[in-house]
């Protein structure tokens, strides 16, 4: 189970969280369909270090980002989305 | 018998004397006891059958290894149907009995399966019962397989779950979880030890040795007491069975004892700063043929059992070994006055066997068992050459009712290799050891390849103070260990076509290996699966190496080549009610009631639960059938009025400068020009354009708004907008509050309606010009503040009559009062239905756009981007197949199709499927809703219905069956 730094709360356990998937910029609505469909669908997915979404939904409420190796589970830095 | 109890010793109380049954028999042992130890004490030799052959077993090992004493053990309404004997605290009132064996242990009626081994190869039941499908062998073969039988009653057993935080976690509480957790407490920090065994101390309680000049079980001790005063937490007879990222271990312990109301049974999830792994080893068998039958057994379980138990498992005993460590078997047995021959592998055994030779111990160097003899249990044992090619070269047999073996030690790695960390072959100590470690954790003693009592304790203080920071503090002191003559490594017996066991709980012989070596399953993964070495409820805890062993001097590679198959949790059996705590029951998830609840048990409702929501389905008077309640719900809303408890409908205020400009960007509907004191029907859409809820939005004032999103989508749709608004829209100022709970709120409607309205005394002008269909005002009713809307999901004039919840059975009352019919959610459900009106998730699914539903208004007039938007131009959003949501009426008025009933082409390909069918009472026939391809262009088309083989006919309509203009909306 993980211990997650939520930025506001602190370490707190991974089952007050929610994931939110690899962050994607949302493009301008006259994008082509391929763009379109790379947004909505097409992630990285990297074995290792990978930037995340999540949301401290069992606590304070809100979204941050968290950089994460999806190998070994370690958990680089939380930040407050924006920073 | 063999089995007898000395006079003295152990650390058993002899004053306390604990009955108990073994199938037919009552049995006597004493406190102190396993239900294992108390059986061999009695002389039980055959305690199950074998899983594949049905070969009587005996007790083999003294620990959570063992593999063959698996009992059902019930005690009072506890029942546990996969006890390992051998960890079963033997208490009062235990009924225990053999798992295997029908009608008996001793005469099972299918131990003929034995005579047909050569038939019974590895695999053969996946090349056998292949044809024409497995299933219709699976039920015959798992009833002559099987392990216990689970109960069909109710778990009785009480379970729960605790959470905790600490510094330092030792698992393990033997020689070297005993050093770490001193070492660590003495630093000051939270330390927690755990030890599956019910007292602490593992091998001090049955092994020789001094320790700080105290006998080690009394240092054991001793460090206990001072642990416990320290303040140190102490879980024993605690299984440490997984360990998980980031330092969290499950453990489920087993109390005998707990106060009234609490668990016996809990399990904790521990997250640990530092991990000390002190897991310790266990013993691994001597492989030699016939090593299956009662009597044979780990060299170290019969000093264990002679020592902790005093137990003496049989007064002649053969040993065979390849190491030092059974010597000190020998010599206990010898002292407890038993005959005893050890056949050592090695040529020159060394100290450890001229020592036993002393005390009188035949030893004979070179040789192994290579045969043992005795229908219901060892009664006797050939000795023959280590390299023996044939049973024939045996050199003399001896009569024994036990032989007992040793092959070395296997490190208890397994939580290390849950943890992520890989092992290393390492030949010098024969065993698979640790290699890279990935979390935070101390490794020591036996785990980590250490053997000696001195070494162990020195490992364990090492580990303590690098866990936790711990200074000036001594170590345990032991004296050093003699000089050791290095294990040999020997992994079977050279004698073709003998029967030698690997797995003993799975019954998986050298020749099973020899199979699939042959048949190229070579790999340990396909070994494993292809023989189901390991696979049994021990997890090949006294298997694993010496099949990997055996598989890698078949393909002539090296063990380290051959490699292991990867540990996972959990490390011992745990019942699934101990993974689930207390979260069972009404606890499994909150169930919500409505504000009126009380009112509708009072009607007789028939509560059900929707969306975690218990509400009335319907209100069956004496005697009416739940299809008969439902009609004259519907028609009484029809032709007179209704009166429904719609309190669960979602409630989120949004409000803030930006909630319009927010809203706007969120929904598919334009909200920004929708004027205060007005409602809108809205669809909220995901970004890949599919359809996620409908509700109703209203408008409260300029900058304040009020959503009522479907009853089960409330919190979804609260956390959707929460996460566009910070992860997208980040500058915008609005926020949102579910004050779904704060309102209670029922909805009146039919013909009649006006003169219950009136009837409320409405301080609020209740006109049509005032308030016309979509539209809500403020003010009070009975004197209470209220909100009244105009809204309706039936199809008539309807009005929502929403108070503070508290206010909400006293309205309620006050309603029915007035007369109307109260309708259920299974009564709506035929109402919306003949209006056509959707019910998101039954009537569409992930797939679902505004377009299929013929709600593409919305996309023109709307100019700014929206959620989904950009989907709904894709290729896939336009195509002209899609499937769109129309009405079908059956050929048959009478025969309602059930939902999921295909519509079908001429082809009997599918066209799409029914997603709402009732019978109406208000049309008087059948009605259907569907999804069909191209649907639209299909009205006034006749289809085929297909469903589980019955076709019928219907034709598509468009989806309204009453009222279509809507004039009784505003009747
Ligand atoms: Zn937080």
């Amino acid at each position: 189970m993980l211990l997650i730094p939520c930025p506001w709360c602190g370490p707190r356990s991974e089952h007050e969280f929610g994931f939110g998937g690899e962050p994607a910029v949302r493009p301008q609505s006259s994008a082509s369909d391929t763009e379109w469909a790379d947004y909505l669908y097409m992630r990285t997915n990297p074995k290792g270090r990978n930037t995340e979404l999540w949301c401290h939904s069992a606590g304070c409420g809100q979204w941050f980002v968290m950089e994460r190796d999806t190998v070994t589970h370690a958990i680089h830095t939380t930040r407050e989305m924006g920073a | 018998m063999t089995g007898t109890r000395l006079g003295s010793g152990g650390r058993i109380d002899r004053g306390q004397v604990i009955p108990f049954r073994w199938g037919d028999t009552v049995l006597q042992g004493f406190a102190g006891d396993t239900l294992a130890s108390a059986l061999l004490a009695n002389g039980v030799r055959v305690v199950g059958r074998s899983f594949k052959y049905h070969r009587p077993r005996g007790i083999f090992a003294a620990g959570v290894e063992e593999p063959n004493a698996i009992v059902d053990v019930r005690i009072g309404d506890r029942h546990d149907a996969n006890a390992r004997a051998s960890l079963v605290t033997l208490q009062h009132g235990i009924v225990a009995r053999p798992i295997a064996g029908w009608p008996s242990v001793t005469r099972d009626a299918f131990a003929a399966l034995d005579l047909l081994q050569r038939f019974l190869p590895a695999g053969f039941y996946y090349k056998t019962f292949m044809r024409p499908s497995w299933s219709r062998y699976e039920a015959n073969i798992r009833r002559m397989a099987g392990l216990g039988r689970a109960s069909h009653q109710p778990d009785m057993r009480q379970f729960e779950t605790r959470n905790i935080q600490i510094d330092v976690l030792v698992v393990g509480a033997g020689p070297a979880g005993l050093a770490a957790a001193r070492a660590a407490a003495a630093s000051g920090r939270s330390v927690m030890l755990v030890d599956e065994n019910p007292d602490f101390g593992g091998s001090l309680l049955w092994q020789d040795g001094t320790i700080d000049d105290r006998p080690a079980a009394d240092w054991a001790a001793a460090t206990t007491a001072e642990l416990a005063a320290q303040g140190v937490t102490l879980l024993p007879a605690t299984t440490a069975f997984g360990y998980y990222d980031h330092n969290t271990l499950g453990l489920m312990e087993r109390r005998a004892t707990a106060a009234p109301g609490w668990a016996l049974d809990r399990l904790w999830c521990v997250t640990a700063g530092k991990v000390v792994l002190a897991t310790g080893s266990l013993e691994r068998p001597l492989v030699f043929p016939h090593n299956d039958r009662p009597g044979v057994m780990s060299a170290a379980a019969v000093l264990r059992y002679l020592r902790q138990y005093a137990v003496l498992v049989g007064r002649s005993v053969v040993i065979t070994t390849n190491n030092d460590s059974a010597y000190a078997t020998a010599a206990a047995l010898r002292l407890a006055g038993a005959e005893v021959a050890v056949a050592d592998v090695r040529t020159a055994p060394g100290q450890a066997a001229k020592d036993a030779t002393a005390l009188g111990v035949s030893v004979i160097p070179g040789s192994v068992v290579t045969d043992t003899g005795g229908r219901l249990g060892v009664r006797w044992a050939d000795i023959g050459p280590a390299d023996a090619t044939s049973k024939k070269a045996a050199t003399r047999r001896v009569s024994c009712s036990i032989v007992a073996c040793s092959g070395g030690w296997t490190p208890v790695v397994h939580l290390f290799s849950q943890s992520g960390g890989k092992l290393r072959w390492d030949a010098a100590a024969s065993a698979f050891l640790p290699g890279i470690g990935r979390q935070d954790h101390q490794l020591s003693g036996g785990m980590n390849g250490v053997t000696s009592l001195a070494e162990c304790l020195a490992s364990g203080h090492r580990a303590g103070i690098a866990a936790s920071g711990a200074t000036m503090l001594a170590a345990p002191r032991a004296e050093p260990a003699a000089v050791e003559t290095p294990l040999q490594p020997f992994w079977f017996v050279r004698i073709p076509g003998a029967r030698q066991w690997l797995d003993l709980q799975n019954d998986v012989t050298v020749k099973d290996v020899g199979l699939a070596a042959r048949e190229n399953f070579q790999s340990v993964e396909h070994l494993k699966r292809y023989t189901t070495l390991g696979m049994a409820t021990d997890q090949g805890k006294t298997s694993n190496v010496n099949g990997i062993a055996v598989m890698a001097e078949l393909t002539g590679r090296g063990i380290a080549e051959t490699g292991t198959t990867t540990f996972r949790p959990p490390y011992a059996p745990v019942s699934l009610g101990g993974l689930a705590g207390s979260r069972h029951g009404l606890l499994y998830s909150p169930r919500r009631e409505l504000p009126a609840h009380g009112e509708h048990l009072a009607l007789g409702a028939d509560m059900r639960e929707y969306g975690g929501w218990m509400r009335p389905a319907c209100y069956p008077r004496l005697d009416e059938t739940t299809a008969a309640a439902i009609r004259r719900e519907a028609s009484a809303v029809r032709a007179d009025a209704g009166l429904f408890d719609g309190s669960s409908l979602g409630k989120i205020e949004v409000c803030g400068p930006d909630a319009a400009a927010f809203l706007n960007l969120m929904y598919y509907n334009n909200v920004e020009n929708l004027k205060p004191g007005r409602l809108r029907y809205v669809l909220l859409l995901r970004e890949a354009g599919t359809v996620y809820d409908d509700g109703v939005i209203a408008r409260l004032a300029a900058d304040r708004y009020l959503l009522s999103p479907s009853s089960s989508h409330t919190a979804g749709v609260l956390a959707m907008l929460e996460q566009w608004r910070q992860t997208e829209y980040p500058a915008m100022h609005v926020a949102f509050h579910d004050v779904t709970a704060a309102w209670a709120t029922f909805v009146v409607c039919g013909p009649r309606v006006r003169d219950i309205m009136a009837s409320l005394a409405a301080e609020i002008d209740l006109s049509d010009a005032a308030l016309p269909h979509m539209a809500l005002a403020d003010g009070h009713v009975l004197g209470v503040p209220a909100r009244i809307a105009r809204v309706s999901f039936t199809g008539e004039r309807s009005y929502e009559v929403s108070v503070p919840a508290g206010y909400g059975p006293a309205l309620w009352r006050h309603l029915l009062a007035q007369g109307p019919t109260p309708y259920g959610i299974e009564s709506l459900s035929v109402l919306r239905a003949e209006k056509g009106y959707i019910l998101i998730g039954t009537d569409t699914d992930g797939l679902t756009m505004p377009a299929d539903l013929d709600m593409s208004g919305p996309l023109r007039a709307k100019k700014v981007d929206f959620v989904g938007r950009r989907s709904l131009t894709t290729p896939d959003g336009v195509r002209a197949d899609r499937r769109q949501f129309v009405g079908l009426l059956p050929q048959d008025p009478n025969f309602v199709p059930p939902v999921g009933t295909h519509a079908v082409d001429a082809s009997r390909k599918s066209l799409g499927w029914i997603t709402t069918s009732a019978y109406s009472p208000t049309v008087g026939r059948s009605i259907a809703l569907a999804m069909i391809s191209g649907g639209r262009a299909r009205i006034g088309d006749v289809v085929e219905l297909f469903d589980r083989g019955r076709v019928s006919q219907a034709k598509v309509c468009a989806p309204v069956f009453h009222d279509p203009a809507g004039e009784k909306l505003h009747g």
